[in-house]
């Protein structure tokens, strides 16, 4: 009767909607956690046109990730949002002001420094709160019966305000490179300087995370050391990642640091799965545990694979609009 | 004191539902006037308008900018707060909400890109085209998003096994018993708040002798459509009505105040429901009427609220209320549009000051009445989430305390306070400066879509001096 094993499908589909995600948003909300910092008012009017055009449709991925865990794996999504409540309340609220920021900054004149804030404040906590969803999936959820039954704040934790701290470097990272790619002059000198420094950082946070994790979970340690002949493969993967990143602000290539920060970011992301399989909701579940009915994952399964390649070429068809350099007086006033 | 979860969470369902419902309802009555405004200039090239055009386009971008910020909100409610809820009707309405965003959502951002700023950038047949791909992606999440909440109101289509709801069909699912009249219902209800928006802010700058002739045309525009969809709505609203006696009669029940089952029920005009007492105070009302509207004999049964236990009964005086602030309404938006034919075959309805005044003030009469009309449907149907088979209680958050509940109800308010009171203000600030701007603003050509809000050049902070002056004119040249 059952032909394929859905639920594995689907766990493909959503794996690729939130990698989606992270990229497409993790550099917008990473331009946005740089804005603080950037030399000049101009500059930031730059940096904000850079993106712009497209975090609207980046934050769509979002959208569709809640909605298709609904649909796909409902258990995931009703423990992991009561578990993480405050959470999402603080990542739905920082992607609010940060969303009308776009919109107001450039049509205020004397408040324009609130909106700077609105921006950079809302992408700043947008971008922790993710960070730390991702240490406490790696933790784990104390459930019962299918149902969240810890605490309104056990996901806040030192290890996963590391990840949350993890994150926003990761995000500034993916802003820096984006913005060398993007962008041109004085601008670009200062996304060139900050992106050393920035993947230290990040080099440095994800080694104590990644030294930390089999103490924090013992399912990871045994998973971990007891493969360990293919395992180290992915970290090694990462850290030439770096590497490639290093050398590329090094000889100053334009579109490589980018390229070579999502592959950070990706080789990552497989870690943590490799490290998760096939558990998606940590520690009890998997994931067809979490699965709904295979009629309804069928149901929405054909209209997407009819319509996800005509959204993707939207998606395409917006960056092809926009590509190339943004300059400063280029946006609108 | 104790804080209960459940009463916190349906207030702030109820709040930021309410919230996110006032942007869509004109966003999607807006789009449809923009595409046919966009028709109207590609055929016959009078720059008029392309003039009305590119001004209500600056609000659609507002609104819709606010509507999509207050959505993003509504996907994950039902996970934080009813989370048994969310298990239990995951197999149908997550992907129900999944199709939504896959062929709505993204269609409506691509082309909103296009519609806001490619006006110079793509020929005008292409630029057309998105104006009515951005509309049917409007109609296209409605089609969606009420399957889903006409589903809760009527279930079908679906069996219940272990606690858990499985389709068994999804056409009867998708188009179960309240459907139809719902999506009619709330299609005419879009198109009257478009159409008393437009029609109130030009009534606005006729009155202050601004653009008269773009406005006038806009205005006429505007009555014609209102004297065909307003009368409209009373007629899809009294079959809606019929449906829900049949399928949710104690509904019914709450909306007439009616407390026994009986025959010759009159229809209350006024009336103090009194829960406690189950019984009335003060009535006034139409002797026989109810029977007659509800059944179409004037001595039919109507169901009353005794016939299920006091805790079966949805809060009564909120239900009967809202639904006569509702219909009340919409026959005044009947008045309105009878009396512009009136003074239209007089000759002289742009001159009718008193007239114009009117429709100033009718402009916010469409969201007062979409809110109320959604509280009927939403609180008549309480103790049941989905009718019938779930409750309120047993579909919330097991995990939630109240003390968690009230810091994000608090933190909901007091975001959306900030963030909205913002954007009203400038949306004002985009109706002060009009049309007239518009040829100005069409010289930044190196605009970038996709975001909505953007669209509107429009400094954010009044100018000393030129917001008040603007505002104190129409105010005094008011009436007679
Ligand atoms: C009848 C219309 C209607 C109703 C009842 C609702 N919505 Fe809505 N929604 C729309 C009509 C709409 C729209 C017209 O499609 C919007 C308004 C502005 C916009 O951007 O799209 C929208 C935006 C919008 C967005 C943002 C889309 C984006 O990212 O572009 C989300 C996530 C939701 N809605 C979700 C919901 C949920 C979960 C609802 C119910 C509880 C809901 N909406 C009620
Ligand atoms: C957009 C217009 C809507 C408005 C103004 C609205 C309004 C309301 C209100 C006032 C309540 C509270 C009722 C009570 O607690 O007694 C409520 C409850 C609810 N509505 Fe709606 N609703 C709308 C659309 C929808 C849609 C489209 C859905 C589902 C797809 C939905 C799902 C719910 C749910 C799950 C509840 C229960 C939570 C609660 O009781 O607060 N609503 N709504
Ligand atoms: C003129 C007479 C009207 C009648 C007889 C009428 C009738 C009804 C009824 C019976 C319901 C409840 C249906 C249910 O919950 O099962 C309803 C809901 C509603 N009404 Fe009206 N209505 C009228 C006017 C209006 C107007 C003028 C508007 C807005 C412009 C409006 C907007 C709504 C909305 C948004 C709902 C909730 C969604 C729904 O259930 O369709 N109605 N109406």
């Amino acid at each position: 009767m059952e032909l394929f094993d859905l639920a594995l499908i689907w766990a493909f589909i959503i794996g690729f909607g939130i990698i989606m995600y992270v990229l497409m948003d993790g550099f917008d909300l990473g331009v946005g956690i740089l804005f603080p910092f950037a030399p000049s008012e101009q500059d930031r009017d730059t940096m904000m046109n850079s993106v712009a055009p497209v975090w609207d449709g980046n934050e769509t991925w979002l959208v569709l990730g809640g909605a298709g865990l609904l649909a796909a794996f409902p258990l995931v999504y009703s423990i992991i949002l009561p578990a993480l409540y405050i959470g999402v309340f603080l990542l739905l609220a920082g992607l609010i002001f940060r969303g009308v920021a776009f919109e107001f900054r450039f049509k205020a004149r004397t408040s324009r420094y609130l909106w700077n804030w609105s921006f950079a404040g809302g992408s700043t906590v947008a971008a922790f709160a993710q960070g730390a969803v991702v240490g406490a999936y790696i933790q784990g959820f104390e459930t019962a019966n299918g149902a969240y039954v810890g605490g309104a704040l056990d996901w806040l934790t030192p290890f996963t305000v590391l990840t949350g701290f993890g994150l926003l470097a990761g995000y500034a990272l993916l802003g820096s490179t984006w913005l060398i790619m993007k962008t041109e002059g004085r601008l670009q000198d200062w996304a060139y300087r900050i992106t050393t420094p920035l993947l230290a950082a990040v080099l440095v946070i994800f080694a104590i995370i990644s030294v930390w994790t089999p103490f924090v979970d013992d399912m990871v340690r045994e998973r971990w050391f007891s493969n360990l002949t293919v395992i180290w493969i992915l970290p090694a993967l990462t850290l030439l990642c770096a590497f490639q990143i290093w050398r590329s602000v090094r000889y100053r290539f334009e579109g490589m640091p980018f390229v070579a920060t999502m592959g950070l970011f990706i080789t990552t992301y497989l870690g943590l799965i490799v490290s998760r399989w096939p558990y998606v909701v940590p520690p009890n579940y998997t994931l067809w545990d979490a699965s709904s009915a295979y009629e309804s994952q069928l149901f929405l399964l054909i209209g997407l694979l009819f319509v996800i390649p005509i959204v993707l070429a939207y998606t395409a068809w917006t960056y092809w609009v926009f590509r190339g350099k943004v300059r400063a007086g280029e946006g609108y006033h | 004191m104790e804080l209960d979860p459940l009463i916190l969470s349906r207030i702030q369902f109820a709040f930021v539902v309410s919230f996110h419902a006032i942007f869509p309802v004109f966003t999607i009555g807006l789009a449809s006037y923009i595409a046919v405004l966009e028709g109207l200039a590609f055929k016959t090239r009078n720059p008029v308008w392309v003039k009305l055009s590119s001004f209500w386009t600056k609000v659609f971008a507002v609104v819709f900018g606010m509507g999509v910020v207050s959505g993003i909100v509504m996907s994950f409610q039902f996970g934080t707060n009813w989370s048994n809820f969310s298990q239990a009707t995951a197999n149908f309405l997550g992907p129900v909400l999944s199709y939504e965003v896959i062929t709505a959502f993204f269609l409506e951002a691509a082309f909103l890109g296009v519609l806001l700023f490619g006006r110079n950038k793509v020929p005008p047949g292409v630029h057309l085209f998105a104006a009515i791909m951005v509309a049917t992606g409007t109609f296209i999440s409605s089609f969606w998003i009420l399957a889903a909440n006409s589903w809760m109101q009527t279930p079908a289509g679906i069996e219940l096994r272990d606690g858990v709801f499985h389709v068994v069909s999804w056409s009867q699912a998708l188009f179960n018993p309240s459907f139809p009249y719902r999506f009619l219902h709330m299609a005419l209800a879009s198109f009257l708040t478009g159409g008393f928006v437009v029609a109130g802010v030009s009534a606005w700058y006729l009155l202050r002798g601004r653009e008269v002739e773009a406005n006038r045309k806009a205005l006429s525009m505007c009555l014609w459509l209102l004297l065909f969809i307003a009368p409209a709505q009373l007629v899809v609203g009294d079959f809606h009505g019929l449906n829900t006696l049949e399928h949710q009669p104690m509904k019914v029940a709450a909306m007439e105040g009616n407390w026994e089952t009986s025959r010759n029920v009159p229809l209350l005009l006024f009336a103090i429901p009194d829960q406690a007492n189950q019984t009335n105070h003060f009535e006034i009302g139409i002797p026989s009427l109810a029977s007659f509207v509800l059944t179409h004999d004037w001595d039919g049964e109507v169901p009353g609220l005794n016939e299920v236990a006091v805790e079966e009964q949805p809060p009564v005086a909120i239900v009967f209320w809202s639904f006569r602030i509702m219909v009340g309404l919409g026959m005044l938006m009947i008045l309105f549009a009878l009396t512009g034919l009136l003074l239209r075959a007089k000759g002289r309805y742009y001159q009718a000051r008193w007239y114009l005044q009117g429709l100033r003030f009718m402009s916010i009469a469409p969201f007062i009445a979409v809110l109320t009309g959604w509280f009927v449907t939403e609180v008549g149907r309480s103790p049941w989430l989905v009718y019938g088979m779930m409750t309120h209680a047993e579909s919330v958050t097991p995990s939630l305390t109240g003390a968690m509940a009230l810091f994000t109800l608090i933190g909901y308010i007091v975001v959306y306070a900030l963030v909205f009171s913002a954007g009203v203000y400038y949306l004002m600030r985009v109706l002060y400066v009009g049309l007239e701007d518009d040829e100005k603003d069409e010289e930044h050509g190196a605009d970038r879509p996709a975001r909505p809000l953007s669209a509107a050049h429009v400094p954010f902070e009044i100018e000393p001096g030129e917001g008040s002056v603007n505002h104190a004119k129409p105010l005094n040249q008011g009436g007679h």
